[in-house]
């Protein structure tokens, strides 16, 4: 039988601890659910440090610019994979398109991503892009030029009217670009936070926790990328923009940090029914998770390598070397904040008398291999993008944009 | 129209009426389920009309003796999986002890144990069954993204095993833990209250084999039913009743304990 045989669940009747409704032994969602609220947490918060640049007119993110919109635009490819592999009835996907029920949270999953997709980060990237892709056509060589002909969808106008209405309709697209990945990842939030019978889910700040930690994990991504890619071209790193996101990094932690914890203490001090099983969860079975990976190393080490580097006592090398500690060990807190949430929520039962394990498959479709390559396919992904689409404008000295 | 603007066309016509069909289909299949038709008279009987019914369960708690007939007599009737964690209604023994601590375990994951408990400890210890609810604000239907899983007219929560795509999140949703993933199937799967046996005019095979009557079924539409007279001579409770979910499983004499 397949990933969830019964051979696989008798064994982890002997892991119950306390009482179970006898349906809850099988953790439905499994970690290919973690990895699509950690992707499109990457693609928000990705875009919004793009945002910054052209609504907020920061000039020293520009360099990470189009590196944020690309890195959104991998991570966004890849976001339904997940879903879509964890299907029981992969095939039938599409029903949730054509017969969506307005009723249910996840139906609304494939306009909003086809409108975040579509909508926004393609045609702000194609605008963007725009002019290279026109000299990129002339300039390549077969076949490529061809490629770059149809990315520019055979315009060929660079007056610098068109070049104008560019500049215009990314500013536009923007603006309506961050609302839309508030929505984006807020809804990802929401599909948990909604579910009253789940104590663990069911909070009205799900949504905004959601969308923090995703702009924390997006501009750790765009941290991390940009270094990455700046060693690997052997090219300096522009230490003013470095110093600049890190700054976001830590604000943005510190506002994800605090509605964490408010949402902490509001539980603990209402101490509804739900209280005595969730005490057991977190002590129980999340204490290394939630406590260790997400707290400890994902969150207040962070927190304090970043006060260290503000302190401006270090030289330019030492900086670097804690952003890059700090990016790494957010990524991973971040990954524990949605594990925490998804496989958290499900080793409680309903009768709040007692927990149940997750054991997790390493081969199968649901397992760790398959999560590992849906993590890495991004930056396969991005790869590709990158040599297709330069990061850099082709002709600095007369800015486009910005 | 020369060769080549035909199959310009002909590229683009051919897509598009497939899908155009498709979801012409799609649409007509949506409204099926939550209008059944009546199946045709059979032996001279009148046509089943779900709009004539409005069906419940209630459950006397101080009836039930635990014998488990209930849950063998669904699995058989319904094909549910044998295994001890695939369960559309199973019961539950709780034994609650002089210092308030509460014992709970499923008695129909096999063979019954005797409780661990000493004897002369235990204050009270009662067994109840437990199946869906049918809840009239049902949370599975609110979440379904298809509509796979929908209220009939006649009050049952169902699930259209054709339509499911297995995404769980009805499982996830359900407060009750009524419902599991089949595991042949890959979708989800619940207690039906035995429509197949109710549109016959029969009742649900755990009702049918209940020993005690502890099961009771009926059709709160109609006066006459048993249902009705349950719900008039006894107090009754529904489980989680904060929830909203409006359960049309109804407890006689069920303890603060159950959940």
């Amino acid at each position: 039988m397949s990933p969830h045989g019964g051979d696989g669940l008798a064994e982890l009747l002997g892991q119950i601890t306390g009482f179970i409704f006898p349906n809850e032994i099988e953790i439905h969602w499994s970690i290919l659910i973690v990895v699509y609220p950690y992707v499109t947490g990457l693609v928000a918060g990705a875009f919004i440090l793009a945002s910054l640049v052209k609504v907020f007119k920061v000039k020293e993110v520009q360099p990470t610019y189009r590196l944020a919109l690309l890195t959104a635009l991998a991570f966004l490819l890849v976001a339904p994979l997940p879903l879509l592999l964890h299907l029981g009835k992969p095939l039938r996907f599409y029903e949730i398109l054509l017969t969506p029920n307005p009723t249910s949270a996840m139906a609304m999953f494939g306009f909003v991503y086809a409108w975040y997709l579509m909508g926004v980060l393609l045609l702000e990237i194609w605008f963007e892009y725009r002019r290279d892709l026109i000299t990129l056509a002339r300039t390549a060589r077969f076949p490529l030029n061809w490629v770059y002909r149809v990315l520019s969808l055979f315009s060929r106008d660079v007056s610098e009217a068109a070049l104008a209405f560019d500049r215009k309709a990314i500013q536009f697209i923007t603006i309506i670009g961050i609302p839309s990945a508030f929505l984006l990842h807020g809804y990802v939030g929401f599909i948990f936070g909604s579910v009253k019978a789940n104590p663990w889910w069911s909070s009205v700040l799900m949504p905004i926790v959601f969308l923090m930690s995703a702009i924390v994990s997006g501009i750790a991504l765009v941290i991390f990328l940009y270094m990455v890619l700046a060693g690997i071209r052997r090219e300096p790193i522009d230490m003013a923009c470095l110093d600049k996101i890190a700054s976001y990094l830590f604000y943005a932690v510190i506002v994800d940090f605090s509605l964490e914890a408010l949402d902490f203490i509001h539980r603990l001090y209402q101490s509804e029914e739900s209280v005595k099983i969730l005490g057991s969860l977190i002590t129980h079975k999340l204490f290394m998770s939630l406590f260790v990976i997400q707290i400890l190393l994902g969150m207040f080490i962070p927190l304090g390598i970043l006060v260290l580097a503000k302190m401006r006592g270090f030289g330019d090398e030492l900086r670097k070397l804690l952003y890059f500690t700090a990016a790494i060990l957010i990524q991973l807190g971040i990954f524990a904040t949605r594990w925490n949430v998804v496989i958290g929520g499900q080793l409680f039962s309903k009768s709040f008398r007692g927990l149940m394990t997750y054991k997790m498959e390493i081969t199968g479709i649901e397992g760790l291999v398959a999560a590992l390559v849906l993590l890495a396919l991004p930056f396969a992904v991005l790869y590709v993008l990158i040599k297709l689409l330069p990061t850099r404008r082709l002709d600095e000295r007369t800015p486009v944009t910005g | 129209m020369n060769k080549r603007e035909f199959l310009k066309g002909a590229i683009v016509f051919f897509p598009a009426g497939g899908v155009l069909s498709a979801l012409a289909r799609q649409a007509a299949g949506k409204e099926t389920p939550a209008q059944a038709t009546p199946p045709p008279a059979a032996n001279g009987q009148q046509a089943y009309d779900p709009a004539h019914h409005l069906y419940g369960m209630g459950v006397d708690v101080d009836k039930c003796i635990g014998c488990n007939r209930c849950a063998v007599a669904c699995k058989a009737e319904n094909g549910v999986p044998d295994e001890p964690f695939y369960f559309r209604t199973w019961v539950e023994r709780y034994t609650i002890a002089r210092d308030g601590e509460v014992v709970v375990e499923n008695i129909s994951l096999g063979a019954v144990r005797e409780t661990t408990q000493d004897a002369r400890e235990i204050v009270r210890t009662f067994f109840v069954p437990k199946l869906c609810n049918h809840c009239a604000n049902p949370p599975c239907v609110q979440v379904c993204p298809v509509n796979a899983t929908f209220t009939t007219q006649d009050g049952a929560v169902i699930v259209d095993a054709e339509r499911c795509i297995g995404c769980r999140y009805c499982i996830q949703a359900c407060p009750y833990g009524a419902r599991y993933l089949h595991p042949k199937t890959k979708t989800a799967d619940k207690c039906t209250f035995c429509y197949h046996r109710l549109v016959k005019g029969l009742q649900p095979a755990c009702v049918e084999v209940c020993p005690t009557q502890a099961r009771i079924f009926g059709d709160l539409k109609s006066r006459a039913s048993r249902l009705v007279r349950f719900r008039r001579l006894n107090k009754l409770h529904v489980l989680k009743p904060q929830l909203n979910t409006e359960p049309k499983v109804y407890y006689a004499n069920l303890d603060g304990e159950v959940r």
